[in-house]
């Protein structure tokens, strides 16, 4: 099955990258910006045809390894 | 009395770390290879600097899984005194030694100068030949420096005396002119809650003889030498 997991940078978590992009955005003329977090996203091929597993797997997966918890939050999507 | 010094593929200041101990302190020195398990009869381990697995993910995210990191957790546990540089202090963060986590730096660029930094506890066994509150100069070079955790890790660290180097200005004062990263509450260096395991972003591997124009790492390597000669964990 096809996942997809998110990771970003908490709510509230400094995120220089984010500013950095923010602030290009605003200079490029999107006045409208008010704030950008950059983050990343893992297309994951996982064996398996039970969605809910998979999810968890994938959840486990963030937890273990694709995030850091202490500084990224992170979704999961089974596709 | 052995240093043992892990290696990672795409470490690349084992070599430092091995000079420091054998030619400028007389100490055993051994390479760890990542994949291997034994430390070699460590007294010490130190995890060196570099960009351990090409800091794939995030810088130290994938290092923690190699077996040697098993070994060093168990070797910190049992009491004995670890030191991570740099990547290594990244390292031992995403392997949940030390808390808290590194973020890209402040102003997003590789920092690679020297700093200053104020010894904030002389109570690790690699800190202990240092004046508390004097000013060290050492070099940096590092692009995830910015230390950050929860505020009540950070405030936990504060109480129990568990910031051991905080970036400053020449004279010790603390001003974000003299953060080179962004780090919270200027920290460069931490230590756990048992004081065995340290970390911290500048490389007195890079500054411990005359030669480099500068010794102020060595007391790092000598602290651990007095602390720990005969203990073996």
């Amino acid at each position: 099955m096809k996942v997809e997991v998110r990771v970003y940078p908490r709510e509230g978590i400094l995120d220089p990258q984010g500013k950095a992009i923010a602030a290009a955005l605003v200079r490029l003329g999107h006045a409208g910006v008010e704030g950008v977090r950059a983050g990343k996203v893992f297309f994951l091929e996982v064996a398996g045809e039970d969605r809910p597993s998979v999810e968890a797997q994938a959840r486990r997966m963030a937890e273990e390894l694709l995030a850091n918890t202490v500084i990224e939050g992170y979704d999961v999507r089974v596709l | 009395m052995k240093f043992s010094i892990v290696v990672f593929p795409g470490s690349n200041c084992e070599r430092d770390c091995e000079h420091v101990a054998r030619e400028l302190l007389g100490c055993e020195a051994e390479y760890v290879w990542h994949a291997d398990t034994d430390l070699k009869g460590a007294d010490v381990v130190i995890i060196p600097g570099g960009f351990a697995y090409g800091d794939y993910l995030r810088a130290g995210a994938l290092a923690r899984f190699s077996p040697v990191m098993e070994s060093v957790g168990r070797f910190a546990k049992a009491g004995g005194a670890v030191l991570g540089i740099c990547n290594g202090f990244q390292v031992l963060l995403e392997a949940g030694l030390l808390p808290g986590a590194m973020r890209v730096n402040r102003d997003l660029r590789y920092v690679c100068r020297d700093v200053h930094m104020r010894v904030e506890s002389r109570e690790t066994p690699f800190t202990r030949l240092y004046e508390e509150g004097s000013v060290v100069r050492m070099p940096i070079g590092h692009m995830e420096g910015n230390y950050t955790a929860p505020a009540s890790t950070l405030d936990e660290l504060e109480r129990e005396g568990r910031v051991i180097f905080r970036y400053s200005d020449e004279r010790g004062a603390i001003a974000d002119s003299a953060n080179p990263n962004g780090a919270e509450r200027a920290i460069a260096g931490i230590c756990n809650r048992e004081r065995n395991v340290v970390g911290l972003m500048p490389h007195p591997d890079r500054c411990a003889e005359p030669l480099l124009g500068n010794d102020a790492g060595l007391k790092m390597f000598q602290s651990a030498i007095g602390a720990l000669s005969g203990f073996r964990p």
